[in-house]
């Protein structure tokens, strides 16, 4: 089987400064997939040269099997995308960004129809369907613009920090989501900082100061570094001061 | 084109949340209408002037009278003698002093040169000539009608025909200039602030990942704001026309066109702004300074081009402004047609196209 995405010394840099160093790693096809670094490590920037939203400087990648120089256009109908920021309209309803989403990716209207109720029921919503996002708590807003964000049923989703800020109830109810929509066969590339969430991953990479300082199943690294936490193992890694092996 | 109906109504449902700049954004243009044709004008109504007649005959009580039956004038006080004159002036009192001498009568009836003196305070110089130029009209038209069109002593006469604009009233000049302030600001700035705005608040970047092309989303970006920098020059455009009498001698489909060409060029001038800044704040300053300063001093809207030192004449033609003040005169006052403004449409065209170029060329290279 073909793996969801592959990247082969992706390299991008900003004049002098390599934000990210030859990284090279393959995601399997409904694999969860975790992308750990500290502040600043280079996970936002090999994000945005996979979907598409930033030109590497160097090395291969290919994204659900097309070309990220090439091919950008292929990629984004089998993407979905959760950036770091908010991602919904605040000034928009519930109803009206979801319209807005399933229509700029095309779905025809019966199916945006049909999705808007399984999706606002799903999440419990029915009774703010009409109600402004700015209204909302945070928490659902993110289950919500995750929602969105794989409404056209894409290929592999792109999930950038999607439980900043969010409660620790919320978390586990959104890595449920993440769960349900990877047993369905969708790829699921995440960042995070939260280290309780790295164990739920099928496979993590951390990153290190552009590079890929490891990168293995949670259960094999945790062995590898002799830790007993995730949290240990990132902070053998990614320690001030420490040289990216 | 279906998704550019639907992100065109997703723009349509931001411009009419956001009540507090909506009400701003149409009630701005009517209160700089307002404020220009009424406040700022350059009309002088009611000034207060002082007389000294020392003739005290018919002749000086006559054009007493007349001064004050134009509307211009207030008759302040009756001086006594010249030295008043000075006092009067120092007490900020009033404006002009008009002193008839003691022979004036018997001057004229001997066919004599007579002289009536006017004096004016000259620390606003623009007041000082209008008063004075005012005076001396309805002094003039006095003494012509007393001749009754016998020789006059002055051989020659001129007559002065102000065409287009005849009462020479200020509103005439401003309404377009506030149309064209207000569609280059507006269209400038609500573009650059509602593109910036998406990539401060992140949803820029889902839309580029979006299968939406870029054209698609700046087309439906700018086209609510279109209709609303439109609907901006109508209330200008109606209030000119019914509050202030200001006529629309040309055709109004030319009239409507031009103003769509124009909001096009300040559109496609904010979508440049806007890939060129990350914050709303920085777009909105940049369409402030960067456009506001140069299309109110340089497009000929208050100072005339003419009289501007060289340099900033030439500076004055890439203002895109100037060039639809020019059209927009021509069209509403002189009442001329597509012939005779065809150059200055060109123009404002290609500044439009070399926007759109420029932008589009900036935005994908964001994409990159």
């Amino acid at each position: 089987m073909l793996p969801a995405i592959t990247a082969d010394k992706l390299t991008k840099r900003f004049g002098d400064f390599t934000a990210v160093n030859q990284i090279t790693f393959e995601v399997k096809k409904g694999e969860i997939f975790g992308f750990l670094g500290a502040n600043g490590a280079g996970k936002t920037t090999a994000i945005r040269m996979l979907n598409g939203l930033s030109r590497p400087t160097a090395g291969k990648a290919q994204v659900a099997g097309f070309d990220v120089y090439r091919q950008t256009e292929k990629i984004k109908r089998r993407i979905g995308y959760m950036s770091q920021k908010f991602s919904l309209y605040e000034d928009l309803t519930v109803r009206e960004n979801i319209q807005f989403y399933g229509g700029i990716y095309g779905l025809p209207l019966a199916e945006i129809r049909r999705q808007m109720k399984q999706l606002v029921a799903g999440l419990g919503m029915e009774p703010y369907a009409r109600n402004l996002v700015k209204s909302l708590p945070l928490g659902w807003r993110q289950k919500l613009a995750f929602s969105i964000s794989i409404m056209h049923n894409p290929e592999i989703v792109f999930l950038d920090e999607p439980t900043g800020g969010v409660d620790p109830i919320t978390r586990r109810q959104f890595w449920e989501m993440i769960y349900k929509a990877a047993n369905e066969g969708m790829t699921v590339f995440v960042t995070t900082h939260y280290m309780d969430e790295a164990e739920y991953c099928n496979r993590v990479s951390i990153m290190a100061d552009g590079r890929i300082a490891a990168l293995d199943t949670p259960h094999a690294l945790k062995e590898q570094f002799h830790a007993t936490s995730m949290n240990d193992v990132f902070l053998n890694l990614t320690r001030p001061g420490r040289q990216a092996s | 084109m279906k998704q550019l109906l639907i992100f065109i109504r997703k723009e349509t449902y931001h411009i009419f949340r956001d009540k507090r700049t909506l009400l701003i954004l149409l009630g701005m243009p009517m209160v700089q209408v307002l404020l220009f044709g009424f406040a700022i004008t350059n009309e002088i109504t009611n000034a207060r002037i002082a007389i000294l007649d020392q003739s005290k005959g018919e002749m000086s009580r006559n054009i007493i009278q007349r001064f004050t039956a134009s509307g211009y004038f207030e008759i302040d006080e009756n001086l006594q003698s010249l030295s008043d004159i000075e006092r009067h002036f120092r007490q900020g009192k009033t404006k002009l002093v008009a002193v008839f001498p003691p022979q004036l009568e018997e001057n004229m009836k001997r066919n004599v040169p007579a002289k009536i003196q006017l004096v004016a305070d000259a620390t606003d110089p623009n007041t000082a000539t209008t008063l004075i130029n005012y005076a001396s009209a309805i002094i003039g038209r006095y003494l012509q009608e007393q001749s009754h069109g016998q020789a006059v002593p002055l051989a020659i006469n001129t007559e002065v025909k102000m065409l287009y604009n005849p009462r020479l009233k200020s509103v005439y000049m401003f309404v377009p200039g506030v149309i064209t302030i207000i569609l280059m600001l507006m269209s400038a700035m609500m573009t650059s602030i509602a593109i910036t705005r998406e990539k401060e608040l992140g949803t820029m970047e889902v839309l580029l990942v979006s299968p939406l092309r870029p054209s698609t989303i700046i087309i439906g970006k700018v086209i609510p704001y279109i209709v609303l920098a439109l609907a901006m020059a109508a209330i200008v455009l109606l209030l000119g026309a019914f509050v202030f009498n200001m006529p629309i001698r040309g055709s109004l489909v030319l009239l409507i066109a031009e103003c769509v060409l124009f909001v096009i060029t300040s559109l496609s001038l904010g979508i440049l702004i806007s890939t060129r800044t990350e914050t709303q704040q920085v777009a909105m300053l940049i369409s402030l300074m960067a456009l506001m300063l140069p299309t109110i001093l340089l497009s000929g809207f208050i100072f005339p081009i003419e009289s501007m030192p060289k340099v900033l004449q030439i500076l004055s033609n890439i203002i895109p402004a100037k060039w639809f003040i020019i059209i927009i005169k021509n069209v509403m006052l002189r009442g001329t047609g597509f012939s005779f403004i065809w150059k200055e449409t060109l123009i404002l065209l290609g500044m439009a196209m070399f926007f759109i170029a420029a932008s589009i060329r900036n935005f994908k290279i964001r994409l990159a």
